[in-house]
Order: C-alpha cells, then structure tokens, then sequence
C-alpha cells in the first residue's frame, strides 16, 4: 500500500491511486484527487460524485455507468464530457468508492 | 399437491428440473418448467459455427427430449410474475400458483441499445453477433466471403454471458485467416469497454500477451456510443472512430424482458440475488440461478451447474423448513479456445482470481491453467458431449466439486 497527500493529509491509496479506507474521503480529498486526474470540479461533476457516494452507501457496489446515467439528470454523451476517458473509473476515484468491478 | 414452478429451460432450468425431481416425492411435489423454445442450443456452440466448425443442427436438441419424464413441461412465454400471490401467467393467460418459485430466465443480447447497430443496411449485413443461433448462423457465410480488410471484434458493455467467447472469436479469427493463407490481408482488433483484455489482473495480462503475440491490436476503454454503418466506423463517447470492414460485436447483454416488464431486476434487468445462498431479494420462496441473477461471478454454463448442485440443497432445506445448508463461492470454470487446436482453462471464485498452475483431473491428468495447450482444447471439445450427458442431467462432473479448489493454483 502506498500512500499519498490529499487534503493536506497522508492517505492510503492503492496502486491505482483509490483510497483504501472508505471514512477517509473528505470534499478536499476529492478536490486533490480531481486535480491529479485533471479535472476542474463544477456542479455537474458533484451531481455524479455525490450520486456514487450514495449508492455505494446504500449498495456497497460502485454504481456503472448505466446506472449513473439512469438515476441521475446526466446522459452519457455529458459524463464522458465531465470525466474524460472513463468516467466510471474516475468519478470512483474522486467519489472514494472502489474501482467498479466491471464484473467478470 | 405441492408445486415448484422453474421459468426457463435453458441451462440452469433444465438441470434444477432433473435436481429436484431425482430429489423430491413426486406424489407430493408437482414440478412444472415453463419456457417457450422448441429447440434447446449448446450455446457455447455457437462460437464455433461462424469458422463452419459446427452447423446449428449439431448443437440443439427438442427441448422435450432432455427434460425428466416426471416433470410437467409448459411450452410458452411467461408474462407475468405476481410474488404477492405466489403465482405466475404465461402468455395464454395461464396462472400457476407455486410454492417455490426458480427463475432461470437467462440473458439476451439487446443490439437495439447501441443506436445505428440495427440499422437495416448494417445488422447482418456488415455487423453481426454470434450470441444466438441467427447470428452465429448469418456471420458464417460473412467470414467466408471475407477477402481482407479490418475485422473488429467488439464487445459493448459488461456484465456479458461468458466473457471470454470474444476473445475466444478473435483468437480463432486469426488462425482461421491464417490457415487460409491470408492473415496478412486482414487487420485484427479487439475493441473493449475494459482498461485491458479481461477483467482481473493475471489473465488480463496473459490474454494481454496473446493478443500481442498473434498480432491483435487491442484497443481499450472503449464505450460505443454509435455504429456508423454508412461508413463502417464504430464510435465511442469520448470521440474515438474505429474502422470496420466487418463487425463482430457482443451486444448489451440484460436480463430477460420478463423481468423488465415486471420491474424485478437491476438497471440490466438482473434480479437481485443473495451470492451464497442463491435466495432472491424479492421474496423469501423465489431462488435465482444462471445468468438471470446479479451475483459477481461470470455468467457461465459452468456457473449454473456449480449453482444448480447449491441451489437444490438449499431449496430442499426451505421446503423442510430448515436453515439453508449450502453456501455458493462464485466458482467458474471456463476452457477458452485460443486457435492452432489449444485452448486455456480458467478456474476462479467470488474471490480468487483467475491464475496459472494446473488443474486436478485424476485419469485424464491435469490440465494447464491460464496456459494454452491442447489438452484444454480437447477439453473444450468434450464439453459438448458432457454438457448433453451429463451436465444437463444433473450428474455431477467426477473430481470437479461445486467448490472452488486452492490445490494446484499458484496464487499471487
Ligand atoms: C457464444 C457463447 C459461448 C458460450 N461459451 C460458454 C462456455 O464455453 N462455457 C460456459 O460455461 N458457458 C458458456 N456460455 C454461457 C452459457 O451458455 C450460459 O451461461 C448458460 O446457458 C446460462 O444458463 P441459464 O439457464 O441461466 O440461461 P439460458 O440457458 O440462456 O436459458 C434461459 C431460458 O429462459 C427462457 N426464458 C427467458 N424469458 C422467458 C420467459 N418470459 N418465459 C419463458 N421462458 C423464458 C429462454 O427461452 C431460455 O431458454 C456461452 C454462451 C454463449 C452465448
């Protein structure tokens, strides 16, 4: 496990830059998270984060892209825009929740 | 009379058929299977009949040959699932009230999702599936008539029923070329939403190298969002164009229209299912098997059977008014054909991964895994023979337990 600064703290992230500890996530290490992937965070982008938080909440699964698309205002054509080069993936990064599985 | 109703005869349904009624009184328990087909395919057959390996006469047989004769089979559509009233309605208006209730509704390609796939002038005409008995029949004479040019190899959306038949067509497409001397003419590529050539890291990485070594060009994270049929190009939302000359796609795969219609699954249309014990979430007597549930293990026609063996258990234990005894652990097993007569074998769990070392067969000797070989070829070549015989029949496969196995495995 290797760790990084975000937020101004030392946080667990796997490999692929994840946060490890789902209690770790803060909106600054979003923010922080945002920033290495390049994305400037707006109000869209929170409708997404927000929206995987709360289903991962609920679930304990990284919502897909079909089920973001369909349970929030944001079609796909935007989420791609908002998150460029896979959204699933990198809105889970920002949002603290696992990588999505994308099944086996 | 008690009465057990199972939605669907495929591979899960038949199997669960044979289960429960070598299991169950038939003087008190009324087993009844309710699916419309006529003819029952060896789906993983259908890979092999766009290279004329198989036609589709070899792989299917009158559904009503492989059902036990104790069995009541109703030969339609079910419309309608009604949990609140125990009861179920086909499509002439038929309602079967039931005790215990198995879904085996499977899963279907839904080209439809994909706008411009369907257009009249594209589907089966330059795109095409293998995922059904039509598709797999109509590509046939496309890859024979096919001179050169760019095959693109396609799949669109995850969760698909088993999610190795696409590499599995890519790698059979090169030797096909190959052995019919004109590999140089045709550009290979294999287009997938994933960040890789599979999902989990080690056979990502071995089917990585495959692909590198039979001069496939992978290309990544792909999300169509429209096939342009006019002028043969294939886009994804983040503006990306790959060219085809002939296409080969997995469509969006989801849950039967029954389960959409009656607003019991997930956004595919999957139905919320408990991993272990293969309970629904909707009610407490309805059970879920095959690829109509949304357990995180592949959508196998292995998985069904390690699941049928699970499941009859466990439903043998609600009847009797007991804690259920059974467990399931996601095992899959899957031979993956890799061209020149090899082929590979994958063995994993909800929780293992797929990895190299070999598997266990004591007579037959064991077989490489995640390695190609031709013993995993002749593998795969039985398994039509043992998926009629045996599997369907609900006799377990000697040596090979519902349980994954960590012998053998080098796990990392
Ligand atoms: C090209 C290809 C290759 C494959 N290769 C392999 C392989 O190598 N190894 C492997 O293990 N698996 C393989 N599979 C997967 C395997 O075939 C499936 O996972 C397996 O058949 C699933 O069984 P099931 O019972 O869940 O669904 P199915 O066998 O698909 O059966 C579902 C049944 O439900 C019926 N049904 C649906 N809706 C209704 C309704 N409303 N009313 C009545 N009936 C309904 C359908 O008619 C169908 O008969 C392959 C699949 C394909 C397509």
């Amino acid at each position: 496990m290797a760790t990084a600064t975000l937020g101004g703290k030392s946080i667990e992230v796997n490999d692929e830059g994840f946060i490890t500890n789902q209690e770790d996530w803060s909106k600054e290490i979003a923010l922080d998270i945002a920033k290495n992937l390049g994305i400037e965070m707006t109000d869209r982008h929170w409708v997404v984060v927000n929206y995987m938080r709360e289903d991962y909440a609920k679930t304990k699964k990284s919502p897909t892209v079909r089920r973001i698309t369909q349970n929030t205002d944001v079609n796909t054509k935007e989420l791609y825009a908002l998150f460029p080069g896979g959204p699933g993936k990198k809105a889970a990064n920002i949002a603290g929740v696992p990588k999505p599985a994308g099944c086996v | 009379m008690k009465k057990i109703v199972i939605l669907g005869a495929g591979t899960g349904g038949t199997m669960m058929a044979h289960h429960l009624s070598k299991k169950l009184n038939s003087k008190e328990w009324q087993i009844t299977v309710v699916d419309d087909i006529q003819d029952h395919y060896y789906q993983p057959g259908f890979l092999f009949v766009p290279f004329g390996n198989y036609t589709l006469d070899q792989i299917r047989k009158p559904q009503t040959s492989l059902l036990p004769r104790n069995v009541r089979f109703l030969n339609q559509a079910t419309k309608k699932i009604d949990p609140e009233n125990n009861s179920i309605e086909t499509s002439s208006g038929e309602k079967l009230i039931y005790d215990v209730l198995i879904i085996a509704t499977g899963s279907r390609i839904v080209p439809e999702e994909t706008p411009g796939l369907t257009e009249e002038d594209t589907w089966r005409k330059t795109a095409f599936d293998f995922y059904t008995a039509d598709g797999a029949a109509a590509l046939f004479p496309a890859m024979n008539n096919f001179k050169g040019g760019n095959l693109v190899v396609h799949l669109a959306e995850m969760p698909i029923k088993c999610p190795v038949a696409p590499l599995e067509f890519v790698f059979l497409a090169d030797y096909y070329f190959k052995r019919k001397g004109i590999r140089d003419k045709v550009n290979l590529s294999f287009v997938t939403p994933l960040d890789g050539a599979f999902t989990k890291p080690t056979a990502k990485k071995a089917f990585g190298n495959l692909m590198q070594q039979r001069n496939i060009n992978v290309i990544t994270e792909f999300n169509i969002s429209e096939v342009d049929g006019q002028n043969k190009v294939i886009k994804s939302y983040d503006e990306k164009e790959v060219a085809f000359d002939l296409l080969v796609t997995v469509p969006v795969n989801m849950g039967s229209k029954l389960i959409e219609d009656c607003d019991l699954g997930d956004e595919l249309f999957f139905i919320d299912t408990d991993p272990a014990t293969l309970q629904s979430k909707i009610k407490e007597n309805i059970f879920v098997l095959g690829d109509a549930t949304n357990v995180g293990t592949s959508k196998a026609g292995s998985v069904a059977h390690f699941q049928s063996e699970i499941l009859t258990r466990n439903i043998l234990d609600f009847i009797r008014g007991k804690p259920f005894s059974a467990s399931f652990d996601g095992h899959a097993n899957c031979f993956i054909e890799s061209g020149n007569k090899k082929g590979m074998l994958i063995d994993f769990n909800y929780t293992q991964e797929p990895v190299t070392g070999s598997f266990p067969l004591p007579v037959i000797g064991p077989l490489p895994l995640l390695k190609e070989a031709r013993r995993n070829h002749l593998g795969k070549l039985a398994f039509r023979w043992i998926y009629w015989n045996m599997l369907l029949k609900a006799r377990s496969i000697p040596f090979v337990s519902a349980h994954m196995k960590k012998s053998g495995k080098n796990i990392v």
